[in-house]
């Protein structure tokens, strides 16, 4: 193999490098927190929801956890310039990460609020509580805190997912890999640095998120076990 | 019919075909490598499971497409030129291997340490207990979370679209180019995807309920 | 009559299965009665349709002036007059022991939480765990557990208390550390229905004793009762020691 490593396109284009590496940030923290929002919507939808609703949140879970993020990404995009409606590439991409999220998100926070044991929400609607507010007080929050590591899994996961978001000129991190490449044709090179990149990036996100755990929920923090 | 025509009908099915392929060549490759990666995470020595876990860490921490293009040049830097679909495969069988291997290290794991004594004090050898009392379990156990992964892998094939490689997704996206269909053209992409995925998720799911009570 | 309680020919069924068959008995002001009996004799089901945990499907019952029978009853309103304890405690194990004893009055009655905390603290006084206060659930014994959990029932500041079978999941040396609670209660005056297995405990405490026989008060009487069987069932149920 007569191949001479070039890194040099680090100096030269190291700009272009932290620009994509700061907007795949940006896209996945807007992304985690709309994302778990309207995840939990839906899973308090699921379960508390009438028949009609809970059928509506089953179809739209279904159909996002078995059609590629690809495939929704292109249909959002190209769909939305076919009925002429101008929207940012940024804009297309964050959403269909959001919907796309928000259907996994859904499915861990339900199977969280199903585990907790029915005598808990019984004893909290006996203190006088209604249902909304055994909800908000007793069942969320241990549900979320049982479930963050799933969690924190698939947000990773989603992190890693907006690469894909190149292909609907978004300009995040492998984008830039993309654009860089054309440019001075070192693309092993220059997608071995990108890999490098979105493993700190995963590392970091995280420890980020643990440390967020941690300061959220103050029995784990204090306690250190697992409710 | 409904803006496009039979002819890019037949494309995209033509793209699905590619896209079966990838995905079975992602899944054999994957298991095949995965077997051995499962049972050096689970019953190899502290080296061999710190590099082995290394390398699944590696592989859970970069996007699919970006090992899509790390093989795509690696494989012209090494002097090959081969179509995008050895690429492909190379990437999907890196990905499913770290996968793979780690939920079969965890059914491996989770046969019963006194399933492993018991066979001990039967007098069978070390790799007659692993055929005859371990696999066995841990095969019973792998099956739901093997098929649930089979729909990841599916899905996931779809990333090879960002090295040209001509798979239902990159089909779509041609017909889409040429006859300006989107909403047409991506939901019939999607409807086929999930014909593959949907049943798989169900069967994994069913399988769950049935095989995982012990 | 100033009872709290009253059933009169209550039924109950789940199902096709008929658990309670006309039950009739009332509970007045400042009372305690236990309900004893075999396990399906109904004893638990009647008194969780005192809170509406149950619904009935004939009879009649009141509770604190309410109607149960009728499908009108604001049930938050009821459950903030009645407490319960459960045989499994069910404490919130995401929050402290004050936490879980405040938890309803700060955010069902909408005190402040100072107020709140006061009041709490007297209740863990009253039980006698206020050195627990920022623990969490799961680092105090089984015993203790069910104090917080009577704590926490009684800082709502209920005009009946009611206890489902609490001390059967404690270990033996446990139980005494809540039957001793329970019994101060009862001669702080507060009214309460209490489904128990601990017959001297009953014996002791209670004004009245039900004796529940597939699904009918098969017997009823005051403390005497259990010396003085008159059924051939209680008497069975008295010598086997149940």
């Amino acid at each position: 193999m007569n191949y001479e490593f070039d890194f040099s396109f680090l100096a030269t284009h190291w700009r272009a490098l932290v620009d994509g590496t700061l907007l795949t940030l940006r896209m996945s923290v807007t992304t985690i927190v709309l994302g778990f929002a309207f995840g939990v919507a839906l899973a308090v939808a699921r379960t508390q929801g009438g028949p009609f609703l809970r059928k509506a949140v089953v179809f739209y879970v279904e159909v996002l956890r078995n059609t590629p993020l690809v495939v929704q990404a292109f249909w959002l995009f190209f769909g939305l310039a076919a009925l002429q409606i101008r929207v940012p590439a940024l804009a297309a991409a964050v959403i269909a990460l959001v919907i796309n999220v928000s259907a996994y998100t859904a499915e861990i926070v339900r199977a969280g609020i199903e585990s907790i044991p029915r005598g808990q929400m019984e004893a909290a609607s006996c203190l006088g509580m209604s249902r909304w507010k055994v909800l908000r007080l007793v069942v969320l929050p241990q549900a979320v805190e049982r479930m963050y590591p799933a969690l924190i899994s698939q947000f990773i996961l989603m992190m890693l997912a907006t690469s894909i978001m190149s292909q609907i000129s978004a300009e995040e991190l492998t984008a830039a890999g993309y654009s860089i490449q054309s440019d001075t044709f070192r693309g092993f090179e220059i997608y071995l640095v990108i890999a490098v990149i979105y493993l700190v990036l995963s590392w970091f996100l995280r420890l980020t998120m643990g440390g967020l755990a941690n300061l959220a929920f103050a029995r784990r923090r204090r306690l250190k076990t697992t409710l | 019919m409904l803006g496009i025509s039979f002819d890019q009908i037949g494309f995209i099915l033509e793209g699905m075909g590619w896209t079966l392929v990838l995905s079975l060549m992602g899944f054999v490759g994957g298991a095949l490598a995965g077997l051995p990666i499962a049972l050096a995470l689970s019953r190899g020595g502290r080296l061999l499971r710190s590099v082995t876990g290394a390398y699944v860490q590696l592989i859970q921490g970069i996007p699919l497409p970006v090992i899509m293009f790390l093989c795509f040049f690696g494989i012209s830097i090494a002097g090959f030129d081969l179509p995008s679909l050895v690429a492909a495969g190379l990437a999907m069988t890196a990905y499913a291997s770290a996968y793979l291997g780690e939920i079969w290290k965890g059914c491996i794991q989770a046969v019963p340490r006194t399933q492993w004594e018991a066979a001990e004090c039967l007098a069978l050898r070390p790799l007659q207990r692993v055929v005859h009392v371990i696999l066995p379990q841990a095969v019973r156990i792998a099956i739901a979370p093997t098929v649930g992964f089979l729909v990841q892998i599916v899905k996931n094939s779809s990333y090879a679209v960002v090295i040209g490689f001509f798979d239902l997704t990159y089909s779509a996206r041609v017909v889409n180019n040429s006859t300006f269909k989107p909403f047409v053209v991506f939901t019939l992409a999607a409807l086929l995807y999930f014909a593959i995925c949907y049943p798989l998720s169900s069967l994994a799911y069913r399988l769950e309920k049935r095989l995982g009570r012990r | 009559m100033d009872d709290i309680v009253r059933f009169h020919e209550v039924c109950k069924s789940f199902g096709d299965v008929q658990i309670l068959k006309g039950v009739s008995f009332s509970v007045g002001r400042g009372q305690v009665v236990a309900l004893i009996g075999r396990s399906g004799s109904g004893k638990t089901t009647a008194l969780r349709c005192i809170n509406g945990l149950e619904t009935i499907q004939a009879g009649q019952l009141h509770v604190c002036g309410r109607e149960m029978h009728s499908n009108t009853v604001d049930l938050l309103a009821l459950r903030q007059e009645v407490g319960i304890v459960f045989q499994s405690y069910n404490l919130f194990p995401h929050l402290t022991v004050l936490q879980n004893v405040t938890l309803a009055p700060r955010k069902v009655k909408g005190m402040s939480r100072k107020h709140a905390e006061d009041l709490g603290m007297q209740m863990l006084q009253k039980v006698g765990l206020e050195e627990r206060a920022n623990y969490y659930p799961e680092q105090l014994s089984g015993g203790q557990q069910q104090r917080v959990a009577i704590a926490r029932s009684l800082a709502m500041e209920p005009k009946l208390m009611l206890f489902d079978e609490v001390t059967s999941a404690l270990d033996p040396q446990l139980t005494g550390e809540v039957l001793r609670v329970i019994e101060r209660l009862a001669q702080d005056g507060m009214t309460m229905v209490l489904v128990t297995h601990e017959m001297a405990f009953a014996r002791s405490v209670a004004d009245q004793i039900l004796f529940m026989h597939q699904g009918v008060v098969w017997e009823h009487g005051n403390s005497d009762l259990l010396s003085r069987p008159a059924t051939p069932e209680l008497q069975q149920f008295v010598a086997n020691g149940l």
